[in-house]
């Protein structure tokens, strides 16, 4: 952390990444873990694999927020070395199965498009690619590949659009839908019984999507909006904050602050800056989130710790998804022993298909629309509070169907 | 020597009433227990059901174990990465092991030596000589290495892997990997039949238990639970053990909170018994009249008539229970 607040300026503002070069990635493939070298007395590691699993990772970096915590800033190699150990804990089973595992990564920039970036991974052999871009790309991508054995893994992309109307059937979804997100905090929230809601949006189009997801999930579990507004205060107002932030939240009574800001513009910046003394849960504050550094239960302490050791930093979301993405072939690939991408695809839809995601019970695959149903951590800054589905929020086939879109509620229809 | 101890663990205001139990208890079977948020071992008069001591050990005890004349108790320290040994009649830390890093499980050679410990950051087994601490081999095997069985003729060992989700088993003449068995999402533990003509190891997550033939190394059937009114992802069988004389299985389901009792011969489940919260691991008492369970999530422990198979008590200990053993 401390290094990377000291080189602040320069990555951040310079994340012209061009595509990481070949030699490069190939840094990446003899991965096997210092601590677990390959069975060197096992036949296995002389007469080379039977099935090589190629998986190919693209990231597009998002654009830069005005400002940034020191706290936050994003590692260069965020979300690309949560899938570096997939691979290594791929290639620590897979080697008693003669399975290997190999990771190539793209960096695309802000501005570029991620199409031919894929391309390249899919000339050079990768049928299973993680897609870090945004959602209209994404379609782009899944759109191209229609016809061929391509798996395509959307790690990154929160939009509810991509599960629903504009889902296709060549995409798997790691990645929590933004309904799976603020379905998780209202679970939470209304068992609190905390259930007047002010809601707090700001100016992207993303928030907007967030702040829909937050309504949608308010009058599904029956909570009430009782006061909405947009920050418009501009992109950097921590000098102002608190003169402004008071006003600003002059709504009336509300039990809970809910605040809309993928980027991290100014959520940050409304507790203790509110007018009257109340809580700030969404994307800051009580955040909900697929994974965070305090999360340790149910093993997740192993897996937060290998990483560590790994990339000597904690663990984010994303490096969580693109792990969970690689790990999700991986597993499916013990049952197959076959890199046959039709093959992965079936196991994993299969029935009896589940993912040890060290959330205390399976994650696996909705049929409907490929999305993960998994459990959604609910945190703040240092500690993880709870974990939802919350008990008591019953379903007919698994509570994990209770975030996000269920069965009666698709509108997907793959074509 | 006990006073020592005790004082030097801050317990000096408990002392004197602790040694005024603790004394007569010798005579009966005690159980020990890991407590692995409070960093100590409870001990239990199995005669009294009380706890009679609280011992101070290192760091985040989880496995344990005792030498087969019941004389030492192995600890596994997680969070000190090392094995503790403590002598089970005065309760002093006679010394400490090597154990890689984060040990989490280990077994004992039946001859009481060597050592088999799983070290669960670090994909490995490792192989320690228990009179000498010398460090005999380490193995390498899947992600996140737990459950450790041991044939009853010592001749195999097997760990599961819980992100692997396989049993490996080895060949502890030569310690070579000679079998790896797929089994269920996230296997917690390896238990072999006395007879050692079944292996019996449970899937947490995926919430079976497989049970294997030695002879082939072959998963004869998966044994999965039902229990109305109980969510199926809340079943999540952990502990195992198999009486003597092969009858009968106990598993525990986690926060299931109930530990299953299968018959052994047909493999089909016969019972439920309603424990404490979280159950983990299990322990008989030397006599297999009793079984105890480890109820993480309560923190306590249940004490099961065997032969009734009912739950007949349960008693307080520290704070996240995990690991017992009991000595005669």
């Amino acid at each position: 952390m401390m290094r990377m607040a000291g080189a602040v300026g320069a990555t951040l503002m310079a994340m012209v990444y061009t595509s990481v070069p070949a030699g490069a990635q190939e840094a990446v493939a003899p991965a096997a873990p210092p601590a677990s070298p390959p069975l060197a007395a096992k036949p296995a590691a002389t007469i080379g694999p039977e099935q090589t699993f190629l998986i190919g990772v693209v990231r597009q970096l998002p654009e830069p927020p005005p400002w940034v915590a020191p706290l936050q800033m994003p590692p260069d190699d965020l979300g690309i070395a949560g899938a570096e150990l997939g691979i290594r804990d791929n290639l620590t089973s897979g080697r008693f199965l003669k399975l290997d595992y190999k990771l190539s990564s793209e960096i695309v920039p802000t501005d570029g498009d991620p199409l031919p970036a894929v391309q390249k991974l899919v000339e050079a052999g990768n049928r299973f690619i993680l897609l870090d871009v945004p959602p209209d790309a994404l379609l782009k991508i899944a759109d191209n590949y229609k016809d061929r054995d391509i798996v395509f893994i959307n790690v990154g992309a929160t939009d509810d659009r991509l599960r629903q109307k504009d889902c296709r059937a060549n995409v798997f979804h790691i990645a929590p839908s933004r309904s799976m997100l603020t379905d998780a905090l209202a679970q939470f929230l209304v068992t609190k019984r905390w259930q007047n809601w002010f809601l707090m949006v700001g100016r992207t189009d993303n928030d907007k999507l967030y702040g829909e997801a937050v309504k949608r999930s308010a009058k599904k579990f029956g909570a009430k909006i009782v006061a909405e507004k947009t920050w418009d205060y501009g992109p950097d107002a921590r000098a102002t904050a608190q003169s402004e932030v008071p006003r600003g939240t002059q709504v009336g009574e509300y039990d809970l602050l809910i605040v809309a800001d993928e980027l991290g513009e100014f959520g940050d910046i409304l507790p203790y800056n509110t007018w009257l003394p109340r809580p700030i849960a969404g994307t800051q504050g009580l955040m909900a989130l697929s994974w965070h550094p305090t999360m340790e239960n149910w093993g997740a302490s192993q897996l937060q710790s290998r990483f560590f050791k790994q990339s000597k930093r904690m663990m984010q979301p994303l490096d969580f998804q693109m792990w969970q993405g690689v790990f999700a072939v991986g597993s499916a690939s013990l049952k197959t022993r076959n890199s046959d991408p039709a093959k992965i695809e079936a196991q994993l839809l299969s029935p009896d298909y589940d993912l040890p995601v060290f959330k205390g019970v399976a994650a696996s695959f909705r049929s409907w629309d490929h999305q993960l149903r998994q459990p959604i951590l609910l945190t703040h800054a240092t500690n993880t509070v709870t974990l939802s589905p919350q008990a008591g929020f019953l379903h007919q086939t698994s509570p994990l169907d209770t975030l996000g879109f269920d069965r009666p509620e698709t509108l997907c229809k793959f074509q | 020597m006990k006073r020592q101890m005790l004082l030097s663990t801050g317990l000096a205001t408990l002392a004197g009433l602790m040694l005024a139990d603790a004394l007569p208890a010798e005579a009966s079977p005690r159980a020990f227990v890991t407590n692995e948020r409070d960093h100590t071992m409870s001990v239990v008069d199995m005669s009294t059901l009380k706890v009679t001591n609280t011992i101070k050990t290192g760091r985040r005890p989880r496995g344990i174990i005792a030498s087969p004349d019941g004389k030492l108790i192995y600890v596994c320290a997680s969070d000190d990465n090392r094995v503790e040994v403590y002598d089970a009649a005065t309760l002093k830390l006679v010394k400490t092991l090597r154990s890689g890093p984060d040990p989490e499980l280990f077994v004992l050679h039946p001859s009481g030596n060597p050592l088999y410990i799983a070290n669960e950051d670090d994909n490995m087994v490792t192989v320690v000589n228990v009179e000498n601490n010398d460090l005999i081999a380490e193995i390498p095997v899947g992600v996140e290495p737990e459950g450790m069985g041991i044939s009853p003729d010592g001749k195999y060992m097997v760990n599961t892997s819980e992100t692997t989700n396989m049993a490996h088993v080895v060949d502890t003449s030569n310690n070579e990997i000679i079998e790896n068995i797929l089994v269920d999402s996230r296997p917690r533990i390896a238990e072999f039949s006395k007879d050692g003509k079944q292996l019996w190891v449970s899937a947490e997550v995926g919430g079976t238990v497989a049970v294997i033939d030695p002879a082939t190394w072959k998963i004869v059937k998966k044994i999965s639970f039902k229990i109305p009114g109980v969510a199926d992802d809340a079943i999540q069988p952990v502990g195992v053990r198999i009486t003597k004389d092969g009858s009968k299985a106990f598993i525990a389901l986690g926060p299931a909170n109930r530990v299953a009792v299968v018959n052994a011969k047909t493999l089909e489940v016969e019972k439920y018994l309603l424990v404490g919260q979280r159950v983990w691991q299990l322990g008989f008492t030397p006599d297999e009249k009793f079984l105890l369970s480890t109820n993480g999530n309560s923190n306590d422990i249940s004490v099961i008539d065997v032969a009734d198979e009912k739950v007949t008590k349960s008693v307080t200990v520290g704070r996240l229970p995990w690991g017992v053993v009991v000595v005669p």
